[in-house]
């Protein structure tokens, strides 16, 4: 495929699908959490603005209500609950650093080259432009993954969750031009759900164990410990 | 490459390097009043930086007892190999001799050269700011070096080539695109710019203050023409990157092929950019603070994650299989 | 001139080398003979390989022939082809200026203790041994060559044996270069296994199936890759090299490292010969992380030596890395491109022996007139020592990849190479070579800020004691040694495209395409790929640094000048922000230097510092930098042979006879296995 052959809307989507790339970077190695819910709430506004670039080139016209969906849920509703629960946390001033960010940085430079290598043979199959975005959505998967690996705190973690969210939708989307309505609907309700669900969640251990840093609770294994803090 | 190597070629090749030393200062100067507008104040004239090459070219030179010959001649080639680093850079039209002679890797080189004379200059007196200025400077070089080779190199894998006239060439011919990895290698570009530049956040151009400064650490012990050559060389370098960015990333107005129009089309655009460049840099030192010397190494290790992406979404978004 | 001539020239390079070691043996009655006949023999012998290499080269044929020696049905093969006379010119080079600085050197050690018979004699046979290495035409000759320049380079690592640190130095050395040793002699044995004999003309036809094809590679790059010091079997070099004598060290850090290079080459490209690119990508990320280890490894140390010990690490991965690419393009089918890596290599391989024997005689004659190796003792050389300064700072510009210096050159070549990797088919390898290129980046970046800080605090500022303020300039013998090579350096950064011209013939030979297009627009324009892709002028570079450079250098101080009312230098006390005048306790140290970095990359080292409050009120600073790879890989496997003897002790029981019956088991065992 030779990029200069593209119109200029499919360079955009390229362009934007990029920057989600860098955004989940930004996530891994971003230290203060306030910050990171905002590079987050960036990541799903630009997710929802390739969905709806997607939508423009290709003609296909219920891309734009889930580029609408994305946009009210992971840009502004789940980054305000999450700031709402930070708040009530107080954890605003909260920063969190990796043990050793270049590391974890070169790490997921290699899981993008492997999310690359493994996409190869379908962007050999090339179909449309789109299956470039492929490895990147999958990149993007893996990166949050490993944010969830190597974040201790909370909040971090579900961030990282989301993210991959993130990366699953935008794959469906460039690789074949979003899941069915039903679908979407369903994954963005359990998303909120799972959202709601981890909200309660927080403000429960918070209280028990008075911490957010999950490896505190390391303690919850079968082995009877001196505190068991389990029975909440 | 023949037909760069022509004799009108070489003459406004001549004229160009010229037209670096004489803009440098100039570009100095507005960054200096902008800033000065933004914060509230008149500022100093325009031409004020004209004027300090001039006085302190022809003040009297102390040096130290202890400095030794080197002393002496780092300056001169300081501003030597920053100068021939500048002339690389197409200013007004491409395809020149210049670029023949050194590609973009060269210009990187040649840089190099000028910060370990410098650093090497910090040293040599034997006080204690010189080389703590020293350690920091190279320290910062050495991060920022590897970022700017990655984003130079993602703007090569898409001209194939390492000779900036080609790249400006391609993009040219290209026209206007949106590339990912133009865009990272844009991002990392500047922050390898002001690391490199000593601007803020890394580097405060004016502070004296003695446990924050960098570049004016290794400064220090220079005074009369040997410190107007270490100035006027530092102030080429940020047009140098400057011209860089704005001509590499934003061709269109720049001159091909010998003649008046080109040149004046040329000259016009160019100081057109630069003027709006220096807008940005004054902005962005007026609302960023100075960080802490080991605050850098995340710096710029943003900067090397940008290259690093501009490549890779170069390999993965722009090329494809 | 012939192919018969240039193989004469380097016979007599050989036998002038012998002489050499033979002469030393008077040594012990006249110790004189050392200075005026033993050394200066052993330069002459560096100057005949050096002209045969120089035949060899422009004639660009081969010559083969037997001696009369060895065993009976395997007499020892010598072939001088281009590959040869390459590594006999850098064999040569290097020599030719010990021979030269030597003499004054080695006058330091007549009234010592140590055996003066013991120094010119091993180092004769090392250097027989290092060129017949590259002259050998056989496994048989090849071995033997090898085993004469490691032990003989082991004798002369233990020469100043009364330090327990050197004896245990060179024990190490000694293993490890065994145990390369016995890697190399079994990958031989694989390629013999399926080939009809010894020679490497049986060698180089035999059919090896890709599995056993891997196998002799990887004892190949192992047991070579230990002689060339590459991260993780480079403990040894940084151990072994800085206690030899100076010019010892610059031989072994120059020119023996270089000789397993050529080790690697003749077996892997040349009798090998057909290599999948997984080869490639292994060659190119051992090369890679040798490269960053070593120089962040020299960065933290602050005795000279050692420093430039792990600086040889570094430049081996760097050579590596153009080795890495050339498999990679080859095995990929783009013979053009795989030689301009291959160039690269070798280039880089001349140029660190032409400024690492520089920089190691350099720091011989820092030693030499100051008794001193730990640069934090060190400062303000350059105006006690000025030729040396001079020459050492050509060297670092050298070292530090700055144009328009040698190395800048040959990284300059690398990066080309590592540029063309658009061209590859596959998507991964496309994005894998940039980020190798990356890393050389930032290596060269650290390297220059390692000898910014060797420059920096040996050479310039004041002399932190009393010994290094008491320096004279030394015997001008040393110092033409050095002036030598300081000219090589800059001949070879300013005229790239002859010496890529001559080193033509090696790749046109070894690979069968060269790179006819890197000199199409004559000798003033350098173009590797091609003259739109990219293009250097070293000529002109350094015709407009120096043009430029004086011009205003004349300009400020003559014609400016004329009209200044005042004086127009003063000398006076630093200005130092106002402060006393600095004293030079205040300056910065090799180690304070150092601190942003190791602060950074601290994670790769075993980093114990601690600064304690003395009684007297003063605090004492303690800093101590350990190799990581040591618990990684070496303490391991100390421990596991450690254990496996205290298993095996069981055998030793004392008496006679179970000693005869395990005899007799083993040779009942040995007859029983080979029938």
């Amino acid at each position: 495929m030779n990029m200069t052959t593209l119109p200029l809307l499919q360079q955009l989507v390229l362009v934007l699908a990029a920057i989600v790339l860098f955004l989940s970077f930004v996530l891994l190695a971003q230290t203060r959490l306030i910050s990171a819910i905002h590079a987050f709430a960036w990541q799903g506004a630009l997710v929802a603005a390739v969905t709806s670039v997607v939508a423009a080139t290709g003609q296909v016209p219920h891309l734009y209500f889930s580029a609408a969906l994305t946009l009210a849920l992971k840009a502004i509703l789940i980054p305000w609950m999450l700031h709402r629960l930070v708040r009530r946390l107080q954890l605003e001033r909260h920063t969190e650093s990796l043990q050793s960010p270049t590391l974890v940085t070169m790490a997921a430079v290699a899981l993008v080259i492997f999310s690359y290598w493994l996409v190869l043979p379908m962007i050999q199959a090339e179909l449309t432009f789109t299956r470039n975005i492929v490895a990147v959505s999958l990149a993007v998967v893996l990166i949050g993954l490993l944010m969830m690996v190597f974040r201790t705190q909370a909040v971090a973690q579900v961030l990282g969750f989301m993210s991959m969210e993130n990366g699953l939708f935008l794959a469906a989307v460039s690789a074949t031009g979003g899941m069915p309505l039903v679908v979407e609907l369903g994954v963005a309700f359990d998303v909120l759900v799972a959202m709601v669900l981890f909200g309660v969640f927080f403000l429960q251990i918070r209280e028990s164990i008075d911490s957010l840093d999950v490896d505190r609770l390391n303690r919850l294994s079968e082995t009877p410990g001196e505190t068991r803090t389990e029975g909440q | 490459m023949d037909h760069y190597l022509t004799l009108p070629g070489w003459g406004i090749a001549f004229v160009q390097s010229f037209l670096y030393i004489a803009l440098a200062p100039l570009l100095v100067g507005w960054v200096r009043k902008v800033k000065a507008r933004l914060q509230n104040r008149r500022g100093a004239p325009l031409l004020q930086a004209y004027r300090d090459l001039y006085k302190l070219l022809a003040k009297e030179v102390r040096v130290a007892h202890t400095a030794s010959p080197l002393f002496r001649a780092a300056p001169y080639i300081v501003f030597t190999a920053t100068w021939m680093a500048a002339a690389t850079v197409p200013l007004l039209v491409v395809d020149l001799p210049t670029a023949a002679i050194a590609d973009i890797i060269v210009l990187v080189g040649l840089l190099a050269l000028a910060r370990v004379f410098l650093a090497l200059a910090g040293m040599d007196v034997g006080t204690a700011f010189g080389g703590m200025g020293a350690s920091r400077e190279m320290m910062i070089g050495a991060l920022a070096e590897p970022a700017m080779l990655m984003a130079v190199f993602t703007l090569t894998m898409t001209a194939h080539s390492t000779n900036l006239s080609s790249v400006i060439d391609q993009h040219l011919a290209d026209g206007f695109m949106l590339r990912p990895s133009y865009l990272f290698a844009l991002g990392g570009l500047v922050l390898v710019a002001i690391a490199e530049t000593g601007r803020i956040p890394v580097d405060n151009p004016t502070t004296h203050l003695e446990l924050t400064m960098i570049h004016e650490a290794m400064l220090l012990e220079y005074s009369g023409r040997h410190l107007a050559m270490m100035e006027w060389a530092a102030q080429i370098k940020l047009l140098l990157y400057g011209t860089l960015i704005a001509n590499v990333f934003l061709p269109w107005g720049i001159g091909r092929g010998v003649s008046a129009a080109a040149l004046g089309l040329g000259l016009a655009a160019v100081l057109a950019k630069l003027a709006v460049l220096g807008v940005a840099l004054a902005v962005g030192e007026t609302v960023l603070a100075k960080m802490r010397i080991f605050r850098a190494p995340a710096f710029l290790n943003l900067a090397l994650l940008l290259s690093l992406l501009g490549l890779l979404s170069h390999v993965i978004l722009e090329v494809g299989a | 001139m012939t192919m018969e001539t240039a193989l004469a020239l380097a016979g007599l390079a050989v036998v002038l080398a012998l002489t050499s070691a033979a002469v030393s043996l008077l040594a012990k009655r006249v110790p004189a003979t050392l200075r005026t006949v033993a050394t200066p023999l052993l330069g002459l012998a560096g100057l005949a390989a050096l002209a045969a290499g120089l035949a060899a080269l422009v004639l660009g044929g081969s010559i083969q022939t037997t001696l009369p020696l060895g065993l009976p049905w395997l007499p020892w093969h010598i072939r001088l082809d281009a590959l040869a006379g390459f590594f006999l010119l850098l064999i040569g080079v290097v020599t030719c200026a010990v021979g030269l600085y030597g003499p004054a050197y080695v006058r330091g050690f007549e009234h010592s203790e140590d055996s003066l018979t013991a120094l010119g004699g091993f180092s004769g046979l090392f250097v027989t041994g290092m060129l017949m290495v590259v002259l050998a035409d056989d496994a048989f000759l090849f071995m033997v060559a090898w085993e004469l320049m490691s032990l003989s380079s082991y004798f002369l690592v233990a020469y100043h044996h009364e330090h327990g640190a050197n004896r245990r130095a060179a024990f190490l050395y000694l293993l490890m270069a065994h145990v390369g040793g016995l890697m190399i002699l079994l990958a031989y044995g694989v390629l013999a296994a399926f080939g009809t004999g010894f020679s490497f003309n049986e060698l180089r036809v035999a059919q090896l199936p890709p599995m056993w094809a891997g196998v002799a590679f990887t004892l190949a790059f192992v047991g070579f890759g230990m002689k060339a010091g590459l991260v993780p079997l480079h403990a040894w070099l940084p151990a072994a090299h800085p206690v030899a004598p100076s010019h010892i060290s610059a031989l072994m850090s120059g020119v023996m490292l270089k000789v397993a290079v050529y080790g690697f080459i003749r077996v892997v490209f040349d009798l090998i010969g057909e290599f999948p690119w997984q080869w490639g990508v292994a060659v190119l990320s051992i090369g890679s992380v040798s490269a960053l280890y070593g120089v962040l490894a020299a960065m933290m140390q602050s005795d000279l030596k050692r420093l430039l010990a792990y600086s040889s690490v570094e430049n081996l991965g760097i050579i590596f890395i153009g080795l890495g690419l050339s498999l990679l393009f080859l095995s990929t089918g783009f013979r053009a491109l795989g030689a301009l890596a291959f160039v690269a290599a070798l280039y880089h391989c001349l140029n660190h022996a032409v400024f690492k024997g520089l920089l190691f005689l350099g720091a011989g004659a820092i030693l030499h007139s100051t008794h001193e190796r730990d640069l934090d003792q060190m400062g303000g050389l350059l105006r006690r020592k000025p030729w040396t300064g001079l020459f050492f700072l050509v060297g670092v510009l050298s070292i530090s990849a700055l144009p328009p210096f040698n190395g800048f050159v040959s990284e300059w070549l690398t990066f080309q190479a590592a540029l063309q990797a658009w061209q590859l088919e596959s998507g991964v390898l496309r994005s894998i070579v940039p980020i190798v290129s990356a890393v050389l980046a930032l290596t060269g970046a650290l390297v220059a800020a390692t000898f910014v800080k060797v420059y920096g605090v040996a050479f310039l500022g004041q002399a932190r004691s009393r010994h290094v303020r008491r320096a004279r300039r030394g015997p001008w013998g040393m110092q033409a040694g050095q002036g030598w090579l300081a000219v090589l350096c800059l001949l070879l950064g300013a005229f790239p495209t002859w010496a890529i011209q001559l080193i033509d013939a090696v790749p046109r030979e070894v690979l069968g395409s060269g790179l006819p297009q890197a000199g199409t627009h004559g000798w003033l324009w350098l173009t590797p790929v091609s003259a739109q892709t990219a293009s250097y002028s070293g000529p002109l570079v350094v015709l407009m640094l120096a043009g430029i450079g004086l011009t205003a250098f004349w300009g400020l101080n003559h014609l400016w000048a004329r009209g200044a009312p005042v004086r127009w230098v003063r000398r006076g006390d630093a200005w130092d922000c106002g402060f006393a005048p600095p004293s030079p306790r205040m300056q910065y140290t090799a180690t304070a230097f150092a601190q942003p970095i190791r602060r950074i990359f601290g994670l790769l080292f075993t980093i114990d510092e601690s600064v304690t409050e003395q009684e007297d009120g003063t605090t004492r600073h303690r800093l101590k930098i350990g190799d990581r790879f040591w618990g990684w890989l070496y303490l391991p496997i100390a421990d596991a042979v450690e254990s496996a003897a205290k298993r095996v002790v069981r055998l030793q029981s004392g008496s006679v006879r179970v000693y005869l019956g395990w005899t007799l088991a083993t040779l009942v065992g040995l007859l029983w296995i080979i029938t």
